[in-house]
């Protein structure tokens, strides 16, 4: 019988991939950003049995959100780090959130996600993005960052790629843009490319043994 | 010899900098980080980090949207 706080024996792991549950446990992942890619990045890897988020965004949930992202009507008003946690501790009661409800700058990368073993960039503006990989990299040049362009428009599923160079991967078609509209099924693709990227990094025999 | 994102080929040139393989694949959007054998270059050292000849170099172009 399952008692919370007994992680290894959670019963919603046990279809998991074996030998992957017990190293994700272990390992922190910072989402910077609870938008499309963020949110479902998140469930996604709560689903796999991840041990513990940091989740940073500082916004509030809007109507024209629910076209993508993981909230629901209820939702709308709340800040986004709140009803997303809500939302993962109700897949996963055992999971560990720590929430940061700012506006994430370059300076304050290196002390907000000192313990996470990756980072998870899922900003929705590219010059944004630009400046969280390059911030990451010079804090952290070891560890790696997962994160996502060309996640816009519809279709064109054959166009959506991982691109890895050192410890920098991107992933989607790396030119459609968000001037096209944004559709859930094709943001939560490269959410949840995102999320295996990361879930491959930190089960990899290399990685962690 | 260059080699761009495991794919492409630029010629190399004595003191060819991170800029001029962005010119010479003709990359004129505003947001692309660059990496030289898998280590991320500054935006502010593109127009003087050289890359050797012979060098990996991945570059990412990063679009609006998420």
């Amino acid at each position: 019988m399952y008692i919370p706080g007994m992680k290894g024996r959670n019963p919603i792991f046990e279809r998991n991939v074996p030998g992957t549950t017990e190293k994700l446990q272990k390992a922190t992942v910072g989402i910077a950003g609870c938008g499309g890619l963020g949110s479902n990045a998140a469930v996604a890897l709560v689903r796999a049995g991840i041990g513990r988020l940091i989740l940073v965004d500082h916004d509030i949930v809007e109507a024209s959100n629910l076209n993508r992202q993981h909230y629901f009507q209820t939702d709308i008003g709340k800040p986004k780090v709140e009803a997303l946690a809500a939302h993962l501790k109700a897949i996963n009661p055992d999971v560990e959130l720590t929430l940061q409800d700012v506006e994430l700058t370059p300076e304050a990368i290196a002390s907000i996600f000192v313990n996470a073993d990756l980072l998870i960039e899922a900003f929705d503006r590219a010059e944004l993005k630009h400046w969280l990989i390059q911030a990451w990299c010079l804090a952290f040049p070891d560890k790696p960052v997962i994160a996502a362009s060309g996640v816009s428009g519809c279709g064109n599923t054959g166009a959506m790629r991982v691109h890895s160079s050192g410890n920098i991967h991107v992933c989607g078609d790396e030119e459609s843009d968000m001037s096209m509209g944004l559709c859930a099924a094709r943001v939560m693709m490269a959410a949840s490319m995102e999320a295996n990227v990361a879930i491959e990094l930190l089960t990899s025999e290399d990685k962690r043994s | 010899m260059i080699i761009v994102n495991n794919r492409d080929k630029v010629e190399w040139h004595e003191g060819m900098t991170v800029q001029d393989v962005l010119d010479a694949m003709g990359y004129d959007y505003a947001l692309i980080t660059v990496t030289v054998e898998g280590t991320l270059v500054p935006e502010d050292d593109y127009g003087t980090q050289t890359v050797p000849d012979g060098s990996n170099v991945g570059l990412f172009h990063l679009a609006h949207g998420g």
